[in-house]
């Protein structure tokens, strides 16, 4: 029987790519509907009522909300290339990982960027806080992980891509190879393998994006 | 060689009941130590450094820190008794589902209830009800959220029900009047030794919760 996948994503939005590179990791052939946050889809609202958020997977008919949660399934049923480590202890080890990216370092580093202008100096030192808990965390590994890209460097995308174009824009300087040069390099590296740039929006949506957020802001 | 269980825990804490569950249902014998929150211990420095936070399980001397990592760990680590996330990949999905929408509400809604007053408690007894209404939904006719037997989500959510009192207390309401299927549910959770040797009694939690309370100057 043909396996039918959809993804439900915002071309732009961190957490929808995350599910793309998964995908495209293990060789998961999907078809991509683009969502308009301002008017959401009925297939949406159908699928994920609770939180009414993309992303959104749907495998034959099935839906999966949460991008984790989507990750962990992904890993789960298909098999090749997997993202997570077969040991109990490592797998655990991942987990906390990747949770501490998204309740930490992405809101710390977001905020940090948009901050007004008393609060940007707390803002900024929380955020370098997070990158440079994450640099102790990558040590000597090329991802984390190991030598090949894992679920928390998947999940860490937002920090080599998202945060690099935003910084440029607003013109914080969070992450650069001075202040943080292991992550920095690793930004590098993940930003270059073929299955994370050619599943990337164009750098020039996002900081368009960004620009216009900041005029807005103003 | 026997495994080496330690939990570093908080009596109340929702987060360490789900620990305590995971362990009893599983059958594993364990140390438990308390932590004063006023005063961490080295070892849960040493052991948490990052978010210096209980509950941490230390598995022959490794440390696994937050409480869905540590149910998910015991899970998968003593697999031969009591499975709590099912083993098809979708219901597995669906599982972690509702566990992050228990992680993402209850905790933040129910503090806020035991903390605040006036209004801005009004609007947190409203919305928690809310949140209780939608997992009632989920339970629907189920046994257990886990279905016949207790299940992941149980583990996450159950802990909350120590809280029940302390909730009605600070806010002056009825959880059972406006959740009725969650407290039956929650009460057959209860009938397992494994929830109820894990749970603090109602009444000291309700009684540290006033004692917070006071001690925030929130009266």
């Amino acid at each position: 029987m043909a396996e039918e996948v959809k993804l439900f994503g915002i071309r732009g939005s961190p957490f929808s790519h995350r599910i793309e590179i998964a995908l495209k990791l293990k060789g998961v052939s999907y078809e991509y509907i683009e969502e308009d946050l301002q008017n959401k889809s009925p297939l949406l609202l159908k699928y994920n009522p609770v939180h009414k958020k993309i992303p959104v997977l749907l495998h034959n008919g099935k839906p999966i909300a949460e991008s984790i949660v989507i990750l962990e399934y992904i890993e789960e049923t298909w098999k090749t290339n997997p993202i997570l480590p077969a040991d109990p202890y490592e797998r655990a080890i991942a987990r906390f990982w990747a949770k501490f990216l998204d309740d930490k370092c992405m809101l710390a580093a977001w905020n940090a960027c948009w901050a007004k202008e008393k609060e940007r100096e707390k803002a900024m030192e929380e955020a370098s806080e997070g990158l440079k808990t994450l640099e102790g965390e990558l040590k000597d590994k090329k991802f984390f992980g190991g030598d090949k890209v894992g679920m928390v460097d998947i999940v860490a995308t937002f920090i080599a891509f998202w945060l690099t174009a935003v910084q440029e824009v607003v013109g914080a300087d969070l992450l650069t190879p001075e202040k943080f040069p292991i992550l920095f390099k690793w930004s590098e590296d993940l930003v270059g393998c073929p299955i994370i740039k050619e599943n990337l929006p164009p750098r020039d949506l996002l900081t368009a994006n960004f620009r216009a957020r900041l005029e807005s802001s103003k | 060689m026997a495994d080496k269980v330690i939990l570093l825990d908080f009596w109340p804490s929702p987060f360490g009941m789900r620990a305590r569950i995971a362990l009893a249902e599983k059958g594993i014998k364990y140390e438990y130590k308390e932590e004063d929150l006023r005063n961490k211990s080295p070892l849960l420095l040493q052991m948490n450094p990052i978010h210096k936070k209980i509950p941490v399980l230390v598995h022959n001397g490794k440390p696994i820190c937050e409480s869905l990592i540590q149910v998910q760990y015991i899970d998968e680590v003593w697999n031969d008794k009591a499975p709590l996330l099912p083993s098809d990949p979708y219901a597995r999905a669906q599982a972690r589902f509702w566990a992050d929408y228990v992680d993402k509400k209850i905790y933040e809604v129910g503090s806020k209830i035991w903390r605040t007053k006036g209004e801005e408690q009004e609007a947190a007894k409203k919305e928690f009800v809310e949140c209780f209404k939608v997992l009632e939904a989920e339970l629907g006719d189920k046994h257990y959220f886990g279905g016949l037997n207790l299940g992941y989500v149980d583990v996450v959510l159950v802990p909350f029900y120590s809280w029940f009192h302390a909730y009605e207390q600070c806010g002056n309401f009825s959880i059972e009047a406006e959740c009725p299927k969650i407290v039956a549910w929650a009460k057959r959770c209860m009938r397992k030794e494994s929830v109820s040797k894990s749970l603090p009694d109602q009444e000291k939690v309700c009684g540290f919760a006033l004692q917070m309370r006071k001690r925030f100057g929130i009266e």
